[in-house]
């Protein structure tokens, strides 16, 4: 096994400033373990005293090689490994990647589905604002607002177990649709969450928003501003928090995204009370958009007709001959896409997740790669904290709400 | 071809000689590789695309020509549209020019690109490997390079792998 | 520690001052922050007050290796971390103790490829394998209460 990699400053020497190679100013390792990194991120800060001159952030320590272990698997196997990506966000990313099997396959989900899927992505999104919240104030020292989040997560968790057996890497949506319905308790699980959630939001607003201490460690700090923000390529509360509206719930809707009525919060500081502010009101949106959801819920199947692809109900089995042979092909070979290339985004918590997917005909995607968010938010956070204090740093990393599931893939 | 796609797709044919191509409504141009950053400018300046969303790579072994083909996915905040850039490239360490001069953040994707399928990349300001260790032998996401997966331990291999597991010890 | 060889065989007194040493060993073992990947978010579960870990001792999570007993590996090891999880276990003093925690920690779990590391026993000596993906806080803490068996079951020659 080798050995821990020394920091080689002559490979750097491009990208620190010339005071570093004398000594006047220091390289502190902000390394791989650290409590307010949210996961193994490593940071390479030159300091000049307590001002940070260069950031070079260095990612890569939680690569899971995921994009080439699924080229050896087949589409319904894949999808396991897509869950554990962004690992705050599975059903988003379970979504992606059917969404993009589904495009290239032109399988049809049924309504029913569309809006099931709706509910349970907005949940998710709740449920990942709610660590990031409790996470980000506990590295500004608010240590209450983490045990009251993960309070109303568990609440979510409770939901996301009731309808699919597991707490978090569900793989609930499957290509064509879901895996099963859902059970008679789901909708009044979803109702008592929903009439509790704009109490609890109200407490963590009084808790925040106008602290006076949260204000200052918070406002004015990591600025980015909105032409810079489409130039790197940002996206997500990040580019809202800039001025830039974009989301593509409203730009670029999927699974029935158009039928709901909500906004898109957007605030014009760039700081990172701005990006505070943007995703506290995303959670009263999505709110909404599951109140919506659950009350127009339509009747019907929740996964496609198409044998090819989706596999018969287990009583089919008994008495129809090509229901036992769509079982056997799905369960040996694996459904067959056909040949090309597509490109599908959706909105996760931390921005645009995209899935560039093409296959060769055959039943393993010869090349999937994920368009991660988080990836591309790192990119800008040299530029947020260039002549910041080392203590914001912290602050900034916990505002761009990065996880590094999603950035090493 | 789609209404909103025939005139992007004639302007990139006539203009730099792509071959444009429409699978699920998606736009594919592909474009030699001294044409990529020229034709990048014109989506940027003049058909608004102003997010580079990734840059990836696809790997065609055995297939020499074209081996990879190196796709830029680009959106249009204003109008909406996504355009796809496909470059195709031979060989076994094939070179092109950056596009990091146009979108900024071109500079990490191309680096993951060097990292996993050891294109170089023209130009470009600080190409070192991103992902995996420095130290890292081989670029993982080609074609050639093996998955490494360990043998699962059954009843009767199960002595065989464990000699040869590395063991931690205090 | 040597109390063995300073009191000589005495023997009623240094087994009783065994059990007294366990159990404080066990009642207050403070795990170091080492979560990596979706098995962190459980354990901070774990922490939170739904499932809380602080009844058994664990009020802390210490992000420093030289003042934690226990070292909970919650996630996926990649190649690349795999020589700094070396490097925190042995700044960890004695007496130490490792959970992996997940299937990743333990065997690889769902990832057999050429990035992961094929359990973290490859690395660092393990005592408590917990099962899942990610295992429940109810699974973590049972993990948790059968290392506090395992440890009031040690002589005091093993940290000796």
């Amino acid at each position: 096994m080798s050995d821990i990699q020394e920091v080689n400053l002559g490979e750097l020497t491009h990208l620190v400033s010339p005071r570093a190679l004398t000594g006047e100013t220091m390289l502190l390792n902000m390394g791989p373990q650290h409590p307010a990194t949210h996961g193994v991120l490593r940071l390479l800060l030159e300091l000049d005293g307590e001002i940070i001159i260069t950031c070079i952030p260095d990612i890569g320590f939680l690569h899971t090689g995921v994009e080439k272990n699924m080229e050896a698997k087949t589409y319904q196997k894949a999808e396991v490994m897509s869950d554990r990506l962004d690992y705050l966000n599975p059903i988003g990313n379970n979504l992606v990647y059917c969404l993009a099997v589904e495009k290239l396959a032109e399988l049809d989900v049924p309504p029913r589905a569309q809006a099931l899927r709706v509910i349970l992505a907005e949940l998710q999104r709740i449920s990942s604002h709610l660590l990031w919240l409790g996470t980000s104030a506990l590295d500004l020292a608010a240590m209450s607002v983490f045990l009251y989040g993960m309070r109303e997560r568990e609440i979510i968790l409770d939901i996301f177990e009731l309808v699919s057996g597991a707490r978090m890497m569900t793989t609930y949506v499957r290509p064509g649709g879901l895996w099963r319905d859902v059970p008679v308790e789901f909708e009044k699980a979803v109702r008592d969450f929903l009439a509790l959630m704009p109490r609890r939001l109200a407490e963590y607003d009084a808790l925040l928003t106008k602290n006076t201490i949260f204000l200052e460690r918070t406002r004015n700090i990591g600025v980015i501003s909105g032409e810079d923000a489409v130039r790197y390529g940002l996206s997500g509360p990040v580019l809202r928090g800039s001025g830039v509206a974009h989301d593509l719930r409203k730009d670029a809707p999927y699974s029935g995204y158009e039928q709901y009525d909500f906004n898109i919060p957007t605030q014009t500081a760039g700081d990172i009370y701005a990006r505070y502010l943007v995703r506290v009101q995303e959670m009263h949106e999505s709110l909404k958009i599951v109140r919506q959801a659950l009350d127009n819920l339509p009747y019907g199947p929740v996964r496609s007709n198409n044998r090819k692809f989706v596999p018969p109900p287990r009583s089919e089995l008994g008495t129809s001959m090509e229901a036992v042979i769509h079982h056997f092909k799905l369960w040996t070979e694996g459904f067959s896409v056909p040949r090309g290339a597509v490109y599908v985004a959706t909105e996760s918590p931390r921005g645009e997740l995209g899935v560039y997917l093409e296959s060769d005909g055959g039943p393993k995607p010869y090349r999937i790669h994920f368009n991660t968010p988080t990836f591309a938010n790192l990119q800008a956070l040299p530029l947020m904290v260039r002549k910041a204090f080392v203590a914001d740093v912290v602050g900034v990393i916990g505002s761009i709400d990065i996880v590094l599931g999603d950035a090493d893939r | 071809m789609d209404a909103h796609n025939q005139p992007i797709a004639a302007l990139f044919v006539n203009r730099f000689g792509a071959q444009a191509a429409e699978f699920r409504g998606e736009l594919t141009l592909t474009l030699p590789a001294d044409q990529a950053p020229a034709a990048a400018l014109v989506a940027r300046d003049e058909l608004g695309c102003n997010l580079l969303l990734t840059a990836t790579a696809v790997d065609y072994w055995p297939q020499q020509s074209p081996r990879f083909h190196v796709i830029y996915q680009l959106r249009s905040l204003k109008t909406n549209c996504v355009l796809r850039l496909c470059v195709p490239l031979n060989g076994n360490a094939p070179v092109m020019p950056t596009l990091e001069g146009i979108y900024p953040n071109a500079n990490w994707k191309e680096r993951e690109i060097w990292d996993m399928f050891g294109i170089r990349f023209e130009g470009h300001s600080d190409l070192r490997r991103i992902i995996l260790p420095a130290d890292w032998e081989g670029h993982p996401l080609r074609k050639d390079y093996p998955l490494g997966y360990e043998e699962p331990q059954f009843t009767f291999n199960f002595d065989e792998i464990r000699l040869h597991k590395p063991r931690g010890e205090e | 520690m040597g109390l063995e060889q300073k009191t000589g065989n005495l023997g009623v007194v240094t087994v009783k001052l065994e059990d007294a040493i366990n159990w404080s060993r066990t009642n207050s073992m403070w795990p170091m922050l080492f979560g990596l990947a979706c098995c962190a978010i459980e354990m901070m579960a774990a922490q939170a007050a739904n499932y809380d870990m602080s009844r058994f001792g664990m009020e802390l999570m210490r992000a420093s290796p030289r003042q934690s007993d226990l070292m909970i590996v919650a996630g996926r090891v990649s190649r690349k971390m795999a020589p700094v999880l070396r490097q925190l276990y042995d700044q960890m003093p004695d007496p130490k103790w490792v959970i992996a925690m997940g299937d990743c920690a333990s065997c690889g779990g769902v990832f057999n490829n050429y990035a992961i590391v094929q359990g973290v026993d490859e690395v660092v000596p393990v005592d408590i394998y917990v099962a899942g993906c990610p295992p429940r806080p109810e699974g973590l803490i049972n993990g948790v209460m059968a290392l506090h068996e395992k440890v009031k079951r040690e002589k005091l020659k093993d940290w000796a």
